[in-house]
């Protein structure tokens, strides 16, 4: 746990620690600070607990019957697994985008308007102003802006995905939980997704969880290596990649293992 | 030798009996509905049609008029013998007659004989001999007889529309007798203004039911004054009442045109019209309606109640051990005879809610009884208990069938539970939804043996939709084609002169199961272009 960075963390993880169903331990006290409007990577071998860490975040594990959590983790200084905290809005705040592309069954303007319906919204005008904005920071706004209203499932898997980021990004969240968003799409679409997470660092506070190194090494400014549910090392991209400190980093990312 | 072997086993290998077996099975399947389907069609298509009426000389000399039903070898096997429907069973008792090949000395179609559809009685062929109009009787051909038909008809026309006020003014007056029960019951004193009141009422009103009556009286015997002479195949005489003739035509002297013309009209009667003959000739008007309609207040109850408890076990309830009986419980209630949810209804709706509502709302009623009768609502309740495992372990499926990711981006994006479910799942599931509900459908319509104790009747008096207040009587006795087929081909008097229609009714219970589900799949591949993945 080498480097703790201090510029302006937005989400505070003290000592968290996970257990799956059956007191199976996933996460071992994880102590980490994701810095605000900058993309964090988190990687490791499958199954060590980045997925996990990453759904720990937005309280998507709550779904998970039977689950504990221990530790805390703050966001903007709450903790979000304190009593009072209201699950709705936290994820309202914490937006996600999944592995797998996961346009609902509705046109494309209402999958990107969903989360202002479901939060009440109800102007029009606020509508068609979202759309467009979410759109156009997710990429997709030139392949789609003529056929809003047709079915969001008739997209290319890579717009698909660029579209679960728009829905994302249209909430106005301070966080965008990432979990290995490109790891269905063709290297094409890839590059677009990137390009896009790139873009989006300047508005939001960015943690995406990979399987590939070089993706983490393109596109985020943190990374941070986990194994076995432990934080290995945590620090610059930049200098992880080129100086791990650690030899576990060393091995994993030079590909001896993992 | 050793080539051979290895070629068997790898014809074994490969897979290629499995293929044939189960193309056979699925075959044989087919095959085995297509010719249930056949028959009916066939027999029920052809019960219509105008067919041609035969004149016989036979080797007694005695002469039949008939149409031909069928041919067979005798039980020996030497001969063929014919079936004919010779009709006229006032005259001869039977409406059937086999008559051995080699009696027949001649046949013929002489272009002059009549059929007769009558209100009582059944048919009658024969050739028309003369009129009796107005007390004079002249010869007469069929111009004649169907102009005087027309003219009966106007008359008839004015007795049914007494009938109808008849109707209701005896409507009226059960109305009042039941109010003055009920105040009778309160123990307002009879000379209380209310009671006096509806005396009077009803005074006037029997006042107008016995001025009716005596209308009806006059006006039904001036249209029975006008009748017509026929001669059946022998020469015997009958005088037939022409208010009794419900419809004349002359088989041998149509032309093409003609029959289909006749065929037509016919099943448009066979769909508005009101059955006759105890039930073996006529309409099915009240039997579809009874149909249509019990399925429909069957899916209004067991659709709502299925999803929900669907969404329920699926969505809502620890899975547990608990959960996982009701499952099981819940699939083996499809395998309860269907008679056993008959006598549940009866015992549980009719007794049991049924008579709690007629102590609690009609007590002045009793013993007669209100709801505490078989009825349109109980048996629409007793189909609903029978379908409801159908459309939850659909709906169990459809929603199971959602993957993850759904529910955890809708979660994702700040939705609650029921939000989810209301705008992702319910929709993403109705397709399957939709499946149930047309199984549930299928099965209910064809289900008749819990309709027998629960409410079923032979002849309903009235529909359980009028135009008197509050018009839906959901408590009425309702007519169903299920059972209408049962009652006219095992329980009519005459089954051999029934069985065309046993047919007919059989074709149309298909034919409205396909029609209602084929609007329910319609409506489920529209929900499964919204909302299913095309391609990906």
């Amino acid at each position: 746990m080498t480097a703790v960075i201090n510029e302006n963390p937005i989400i505070q993880v003290n000592n968290l620690k996970f257990f799956y169903p059956g007191d199976a331990r996933a996460l071992h006290g994880i102590d980490l600070s994701f810095p605000e409007k900058n993309v964090t990577a988190l990687i490791g071998p499958s199954g060590c607990g980045k997925s996990t860490l990453l759904r720990c975040l937005n309280r998507m594990n709550d779904l998970i019957d039977g689950c504990r959590v221990e530790g805390e983790i703050t966001l903007e200084g709450e903790n979000i697994y304190g009593k009072n905290t209201d699950i709705i809005e936290l994820r309202r705040r914490v937006g996600m985008v999944f592995q797998k592309s996961n346009p609902f069954p509705k046109s494309i303007y209402e999958n990107v308007i969903y989360g202002l319906r479901i939060a009440g919204e109800k102007d029009k005008k606020l509508f068609d102003e979202r759309v467009e904005k979410s759109l156009k920071a997710a990429a997709l706004w030139d392949e789609v802006k003529d056929r809003l209203q047709e079915s969001a499932l008739g997209l290319s898997g890579g717009q698909m995905q660029r579209l679960c980021i728009a829905r994302a990004i249209a909430v106005n969240p301070k966080v965008i939980l990432m979990d290995e968003p490109c790891s269905a799409l063709d290297p094409k679409s890839t590059a677009r997704v990137e390009e896009t997470i790139k873009d989006l660092r300047d508005d939001f506070t960015i943690i995406i969880v990979t399987h590939n190194m070089q993706q983490a090494a393109r596109v985020s400014d943190h990374t941070a290596f986990l194994f076995e549910g432990n934080l290995i090392e945590y620090g610059l991209t930049d200098q992880l990649f080129v100086k791990p400190q650690v030899k576990q980093t060393e091995d994993y990312i030079t590909g001896r293992f993992g | 030798m050793s080539t051979t072997t290895k070629n068997m086993n790898k014809y074994w290998r490969i897979g290629e009996p499995m293929v044939w077996l189960s193309g056979a099975s699925l075959a044989i399947t087919l095959l085995t509905a297509i010719i249930l389907l056949a028959v009916i069609m066939i027999n029920g298509l052809g019960v219509f049609w105008p067919a041609e009426l035969q004149r016989l000389e036979l080797q007694d000399g005695n002469q039949v008029i008939g149409r031909l039903i069928k041919s067979e070898p005798t039980a020996d096997g030497s001969a063929l013998r014919r079936q004919y429907k010779i009709a006229n069973r006032d005259l001869y008792g039977l409406d059937f007659r086999w008559i051995d090949e080699d009696q027949i000395v001649s046949q013929e179609v002489p272009r002059n004989l009549l059929v007769l559809e009558r209100i009582e009685h059944g048919d009658f062929y024969g050739e028309l001999k003369s009129l009796n109009l107005n007390g004079t009787t002249r010869t007469a051909s069929l111009p004649d007889l169907t102009k005087a038909l027309i003219e009966v008809e106007t008359e008839i026309r004015g007795l049914r529309e007494l009938e109808g006020k008849l109707k209701d003014a005896s409507y009226l007056m059960e109305q009042l007798r039941l109010k003055k029960l009920k105040f009778d019951y309160k123990g307002v004193p009879a000379n209380d203004p209310k009671q006096v009141a509806l005396s009077q009422e009803k005074a006037i009103l029997d006042e107008e039911f016995g001025h009716l009556i005596d209308i009806q009286t006059r006006q039904n015997a001036r249209a029975r004054e006008d009748t017509a002479m026929f001669t059946d195949a022998s020469g015997r005489e009958k005088e037939i009442v022409l208010a009794d003739i419900f419809q004349v035509y002359a088989p041998n002297s149509m032309g093409l045109g003609d029959k289909i013309a006749f065929y037509s009209a016919k099943l448009l009667e066979l769909f508005v019209g009101q059955p006759r003959e105890s039930n073996t000739e006529g309409g099915l008007f009240p039997a579809i309606f009874g149909t249509v309609m019990l399925i429909f207040v069957m899916s209004l109850f067991s659709f709502p109640l299925g999803v929900i408890a669907a969404i329920y076990l699926r969505e809502y309830a620890k899975e547990g051990i608990v959960v996982r009986i009701v499952r099981i419980a819940v699939n083996n209630l499809a395998g309860i005879p269907s008679i056993v949810y008959g006598i549940f209804g009866l015992g549980f709706f009719v007794y049991g809610i049924g008579h709690s509502i007629d102590s609690f709302f009609f007590p002045e009623r009793l013993p007669t009884p209100t709801f505490g009768t078989g009825g349109l609502l109980w048996a629409s309740l007793t189909l609903a208990l029978l379908t409801v495992p159908v459309v939850i372990v659909s709906t169990e499926e459809a929603l199971g069938a959602i993957p993850r990711e759904m529910r955890e981006g809708s979660y994702a994006l700040g939705s609650t539970k029921f939000q989810t479910l209301v705008r992702i799942l319910l929709p993403m599931a109705s397709p399957g939804i939709m499946t149930g509900l047309i199984l549930a459908m299928a099965r209910a319509a064809g289900e008749v043996a819990p309709l027998m104790i629960t409410g079923v009747v032979k002849l309903a008096p009235a529909l359980p939709i009028d135009g008197n207040f509050p018009f839906f009587h959901l408590d009425r006795k309702f007519m169903h084609l299920g059972f209408h087929i049962y009652d006219i081909g095992f329980q009519s008097p005459n089954v051999e002169a029934a069985k065309p229609m046993v047919f007919v009714t059989t074709l149309l219970l298909v034919l409205i199961v396909l029609l209602m589900s084929s609007v329910a799949i319609r409506l489920r591949n529209k929900m499964k272009k919204r909302y299913t993945f095309g391609t990906f």
